[in-house]
């Protein structure tokens, strides 16, 4: 049934999905951060520009990064002059993609998260000689810590499923960019509806699980 | 910045003066509080009391501002001086309890006290346990407290910081008298056993008469008057006078006793001062109030009536109080009192300012 070529497009995946998780929850709590406490006019603009992947279609991502990252582009340019090559058709080029691509499902969780904290924790801390960085982790952390399992699983659910950015900038190199929701590209192409049925109803069984934990879990109400 | 690096000057008050605008509201107060006792910050919602108290915390940052206390300097904006709140050695006491949800009471109030330097320390986590009696509280998360409780953890909370000032925003409003009267004892034995100075805010006369030592009045973001309760509360020019429920604090040492028709001998201004239903040990400070509608005037010393409580005391000023109402202001040996009676009375009894007559004190409340 299944093949070796299917069990490393999941295997990649699931790893693609793991690292574009890790950096979103690092790159996306500052951003979170300061969009849930600033006052200032900018928190609009930045706001729409981290919602923008929920509706541009993943083909626009794609391009933009293609052409940014590509051998003419300025990141492009940058990172040949730091000997790292070209990203798009690598790894890291399809990193960089999920970051872009998952970047709202990452950031609107935790700003909600600490948008519910208020002010009135981090003041009390204050007035217990907490500074800003302890009030952090000591406070907003595990206040927020709901916030931050459902940015983590909706970062990696969504990671798990882009198609359309994968195939603007990462192609279809097995191993190295073959993921999975390629592979069942892949598989209908070549007419192996039987393979593409296992690995769609994996992703259909995965998804499902992924939010019924999420939706109980809401549900049971938070401690 | 440790506190020891902290700019210092004279004084061992808290010399404070702040302005700050904001659209629809302005905090233009300088005041000067004692650095011992609870100083009370009164006025109506919207004076900007609690704003005040803000910026005493460094929670509100008003500009051209200069905050003195005893001795350090958090605020001065004129030399670029400005300590951020966690570096300030202050206790805070929010209207809302504020406990962590996170954390138990006893990891509450941990939170704080370890970051104090042990140097700094000077109240132990048991001292503050036990002064606000929550032994039995210590292992419990917050949601499973009551609202007296969180209060008097977030209390005991702020006290383990060994703090040098101790700010309360209103910490009675949002309990119900019964949770009120549970606290405010607490708030008495924080007053006597810790050598905290306290600034107190709060709408609440009662509160104010039953803690303060000093108070502040604000309106509209100024300072009304400022100054020790006994001499704040019977102004005529001010709004506390003039009350429905006015009153003048006595504070009194219990001076006697007669057993047999159960009533407690208070030395006031020199002078006897009866009471009834207080058990307490010769030699003991009291505060007591009297109500302006609880003395009537007297031109000469009867002995024909049933009130107890007879004074000699001299008219300063007279104020109308309300149609037909006059507010008196009478001085009995160098203490103030009020009396308020009838406009007819006032008119008819001649009485005016530097005249000697007779206070007779229908009642007099204990109030601690």
């Amino acid at each position: 049934m299944t093949n070796a070529a299917d069990f490393a497009a999941i295997r990649l995946t699931l790893e693609l999905a793991a690292v574009t998780t890790a950096i979103l929850l690092v790159v996306g709590t500052p951003v979170a951060w300061w969009l849930a406490r600033t006052r200032s006019r900018m928190k609009g603009v930045i706001g729409a520009v981290v919602a923008l992947p929920l509706v541009l279609p993943p083909s626009v991502i794609g391009f933009y990064l293609l052409v940014t990252m590509g051998p003419q582009g300025p990141v492009g340019q940058l990172t040949q002059a730091l000997g790292l090559g070209v990203l798009p058709f690598t790894f890291a080029g399809l990193v960089v993609g999920s970051v872009f691509y998952s970047l709202p499902f990452v950031v609107q969780p935790l700003q909600q998260a600490f948008e519910a904290i208020g002010e009135r924790p981090l003041e009390v801390a204050a007035t217990l000689r907490a500074g800003a960085l302890d009030t952090f982790f000591t406070v907003v952390l595990p206040l927020a810590c709901p916030g931050f399992v459902t940015a983590a699983v909706l970062g990696f659910a969504h990671t798990v499923g882009e198609f359309g950015v994968v195939l603007m900038i990462g192609g279809n190199i097995p191993e190295k960019t073959r993921v999975v929701s390629v592979q069942i590209y892949d598989h209908v192409e070549a007419l192996e509806y039987a393979q593409a049925h296992w690995l769609s109803a994996g992703m259909v069984a995965f998804s499902f699980l992924v939010l019924l934990l999420l939706y109980s879990r809401k549900r049971g109400g938070v401690r | 910045m440790s506190p020891a690096a902290a700019v210092r000057v004279s004084g061992s008050g808290i010399e404070a003066r702040f302005r700050l605008a904001w659209s629809g509201f302005a905090l233009d107060a300088a005041l000067q509080l004692p650095g011992r006792g609870v100083s009370a910050l009164f006025g109506h919602s919207g004076s900007g009391k609690t704003t005040l108290l803000r910026c005493l915390a460094g929670l509100e940052r008003a500009t051209d501002g200069y905050l003195a206390v005893r001795g350090e300097v958090w605020q001065d904006d004129v030399r670029g001086v400005y300590v951020p709140t966690h570096r300030r050695p202050l206790g805070y006491v929010f209207q809302e309890a504020s406990l962590f949800p996170h954390l138990s009471v006893r990891r509450n109030l941990e939170f704080g006290l370890k970051r104090v330097a042990a140097a700094e320390r000077r109240v132990s986590l048991d001292h503050a346990i036990a002064l606000l009696g929550i032994e039995p509280l210590l292992e419990r998360m917050p949601e499973r407290l009551s609202g007296g409780e969180r209060q008097r953890v977030a209390i005991a909370r702020a006290l383990a910081t060994s703090p040098r000032l101790l700010l309360m925003d209103e910490p009675l409003a949002a309990l119900d008298a019964q949770r009120k009267a549970e606290i405010l004892p607490y708030l008495e034995r924080l007053h006597g056993e810790l050598d905290i100075p306290v600034v107190y805010v709060s709408h609440a006369p009662e509160e104010v008469a039953r803690l303060a030592d000093h108070v502040v009045l604000l309106r509209d973001g100024r300072v009304l008057a400022s100054g020790a309760i006994d001499e704040v509360m019977p102004r005529l020019d001010l709004p506390f006078a003039h009350d429905e429920e006015a009153f003048v604090v006595v504070d009194a040492q219990v001076a006697g006793r007669d057993e047999r028709f159960a009533l407690t001998r208070l030395e006031f201004a020199g002078l006897p001062l009866w009471i009834t239903g207080l058990d307490a040990p010769l030699g003991a400070q009291v505060r007591a109030r009297v109500l302006a509608r609880d003395v009537s005037l007297a031109l000469a010393e009867r002995h024909d009536s049933s009130i107890l409580n007879v004074l000699p005391a001299r008219v300063v000023s007279l104020d109308d109080a309300s149609p037909g109402r006059t507010l008196v202001r009478l001085d009995v040996a160098g203490r103030a009192l009020l009396a308020r009676i009838t406009t007819r009375s006032a008119v008819q009894m001649g009485i005016a300012p530097g005249m000697d007559l007779f206070a007779q004190v229908k009642g007099v409340a204990l109030l601690r």
